[in-house]
């Protein structure tokens, strides 16, 4: 049996995951419990939404800098939205995605039409955000209504008392509609094309223009509804929130086992890639004496062994050929 | 004989084991030497105490410590420390402890919500500070007439706004003391530096009589900027503060400051001390528990304080 080489990236992503488990499990029995798994899965799920939108970002070859600050804007937007107005929570979730993934199909638009680096443009995008968000309020605004009682309060118990709450559900249904979009639609085929080299997906006949607003467009999206989660998530709108959570999220789809230039990976290793992650943050907690800055010298390690590897595979691809 | 005597160390350790209580401490991170302090108390007064510490620094960000208090929860710890970055935001992970009936101490900050969701919390109150520095002022000035220039915190800060009332509380009802000038030197030395010179060229120094200063940093920053313009600090301009870092002892100590309120870092000894009696029988402690702010002058033997507090990682 031969497994196709651009699988073990996202294999060496699980296979990692699992190992991590294993070694977090039988240091603490206590791990391999419900109630882990569900901390698992609501703590990280605005990071797993976002890393969605990131993913087709990467896969294209670009980037997207903005998405941190665009989570902060969207929780003070929400928060501002029914302190000051009548607005159903529901509405103002309809107005936020429509900003955000405007917002993020402008990025596209300038990158594409300008053709600037994703780099700077970003850069600009996350500046605007986070200064917009201040200029909502400098003060962090709790959300007190009833509908976010609710969707706070959504959660189904599963067995062992763990909680698998909405806003883990949504993440997990992001990531399946991410990996629909990227792995099944004209658009993803684009997505990877693009990535894949624009000259050549120009001469494939792929529509760039439109595939880069889109992809954009995308990102802003998710990181809007990462927003909201984030919003479920606190209770509260903090224009100080999330800041570089950007750069955990491009760490995430690496440690997924994405090319960082573009062109090779899936969605589903982005999930195990914020997991993974999580994991980590858990274990340091569990044990309570580590430093937590461990968290990010093993983030800085994974990361690395994701580029060695993917630089390892190129080459291995490369003398087949 | 020796299979006694094992079993009998076995018993031991295990009615050890299952006295030990276990903590977990979500401090909000350590961006400056006062909160590194307070961390180094805990530490320090959990050992004492016989208590298994889990510390996890949440490097600024909420949703950190939001995910700390959570795998504690699933631990099953024995009450939960938290210094809140921020006070919004904190309901459902709150609820959730108190579902699990693990009790929770807010150290230093508040949160923004029901306070049956936690067993105390454990402060300062800032606006009495203010008023420790400004009842010193007034009895260290007397009748003399007294213009006074305030270097404030970060702006819209609770500390700034607090230490502003408190002190202004104090100076009231005597129109010999007045503050003159009032601006921001964000709690840095830097700032605190700067503000003062700028200060001493609007008021052509020796018409100033005192400053006080939201922070000892900004008051130390102050005494530079006070001694390059040939002043003397302490004596040609009174020099009162508040937080009682190691620094601004060695500055009384040579005489270059006057007083200091101290906000003291071991929130965790009093937490302890509340979650001890709760455990004992349950005993409930007031939902707010005041530290002391001491007042410090140059008479209380300011270097033996500086060798005291220099270790604890401000």
């Amino acid at each position: 049996m031969t497994v196709n080489p651009r699988l073990y990236p996202l294999l060496a992503t699980i296979g990692i995951f699992m190992l991590a488990y294993l070694v977090c499990w039988m240091q603490f029995p206590y791990m391999l419990s419900t109630r882990v798994v569900g901390n698992l899965l609501t703590d990280n799920a605005y990071l797993g939404i976002v890393a969605v939108g990131m993913t087709l970002v990467i896969l294209s070859g670009g980037i997207d800098l903005s998405v941190g600050s665009v989570i902060a804007f969207s929780g003070v937007f929400i928060a501002v939205l029914l302190r000051d107005t009548g607005l159903h929570p529901l509405a103002a979730f309809a107005i936020l995605l429509a900003v955000t993934t405007a917002f993020g199909a402008a990025m596209g638009g300038v990158i594409h039409l300008l053709a600037m680096p994703a780099f700077i443009v970003t850069l600009a995008g996350m500046f605007l955000a986070r200064g917009a968000a201040y200029m909502l309020t400098i003060e962090s605004v709790p959300i007190v209504h009833p509908f976010y009682e609710t969707l706070k309060n959504a959660y189904w118990l599963m067995p062992g008392k763990g909680r698998l709450t909405l806003i883990a559900i949504v993440m997990l249904l992001a990531v399946v509609a991410g990996a629909l979009i990227a792995h099944r639609t004209r658009f993803g085929a684009s997505v990877f094309a693009i990535g894949g080299g624009e000259q050549t997906a120009r001469l494939m006949g792929v529509r760039v223009g439109a595939t880069t607003v889109g992809i954009y467009a995308f990102s802003g999206f998710m990181a809007g509804l990462s927003g909201i989660v984030f919003s479920i998530y606190t209770s509260s709108g903090y224009p100080l929130a999330t800041v570089g959570t950007e750069l955990t999220a491009i760490a995430a789809v690496v440690i997924g086992g994405t090319l960082l230039t573009g062109g090779a990976g899936y969605v589903l290793g982005t999930l195990f890639g914020v997991l993974t992650m999580g994991l980590i943050q858990t274990y340091i907690v569990f044990d309570g004496s580590l430093s937590s800055w461990w968290t990010k010298i093993v983030i800085g390690v994974l990361l690395l062994l994701f580029i060695l590897l993917q630089r390892g595979l190129l080459r291995v691809s490369s003398l087949r050929a | 004989m020796l299979k006694t005597l094992m079993t009998s160390a076995a018993i031991m350790v295990c009615a050890a084991a299952a006295t030990a209580q276990t903590v977990g401490f979500s401090q909000i991170g350590s961006e400056s030497g006062w909160r590194a302090a307070e961390t180094t108390l805990t530490r320090q007064q959990a050992e004492e105490r016989g208590i298994d510490l889990k510390f996890s620094d949440a490097q600024q960000r909420q949703e950190n410590q939001i995910a700390a208090i959570r795998s504690f929860v699933a631990q099953g710890v024995d009450a939960i420390l938290l210094a809140p970055v921020v006070a919004t935001g904190w309901d459902s992970v709150l609820e959730e402890a108190q579902e699990a009936e693990i009790p929770v101490v807010l150290l230093d900050r508040q949160v923004d919500a029901p306070d049956d969701l936690y067993l105390t919390a454990v402060g300062s109150d800032l606006v009495h500070e203010g008023e420790v520095a400004g009842q010193w002022l007034v009895e260290k000035v007397g009748d003399r007439e007294c213009r006074i220039v305030e270097l404030q915190g970060t702006t819209g800060s609770s500390p700034a706004i607090d230490r502003a009332t408190g002190f202004r509380n104090a100076i009231e009802g005597h129109d010999n003391l007045e503050i003159v000038r009032s601006q921001t030197g964000d709690f840095t030395r830097t700032g605190g530096k700067e503000v003062m010179e700028s200060f001493l060229q609007a008021e052509s120094g020796n018409e100033i009589c005192a400053l006080y200063a939201h922070n000892d940093d900004m008051a130390l920053g102050a005494i530079q900027a006070i001694n390059e313009a040939g002043l003397n600090p302490g004596e040609d301009i009174l020099i009162v503060s508040i937080d009682a870092v190691p620094d601004i002892f060695k500055a009384m100590a040579e005489g270059d400051a006057n007083a200091t309120v101290e906000l003291t870092p071991n929130m965790a000894g009093p937490a302890f001390d509340a979650l001890e009696a709760y455990w004992e029988d349950g005993t409930m402690p007031e939902k707010f528990i005041q530290t002391e702010s001491t007042l410090y002058t140059q008479d209380d033997d300011p270097m033996a304080e500086y060798e005291a507090r220099k270790d604890l990682g401000y």
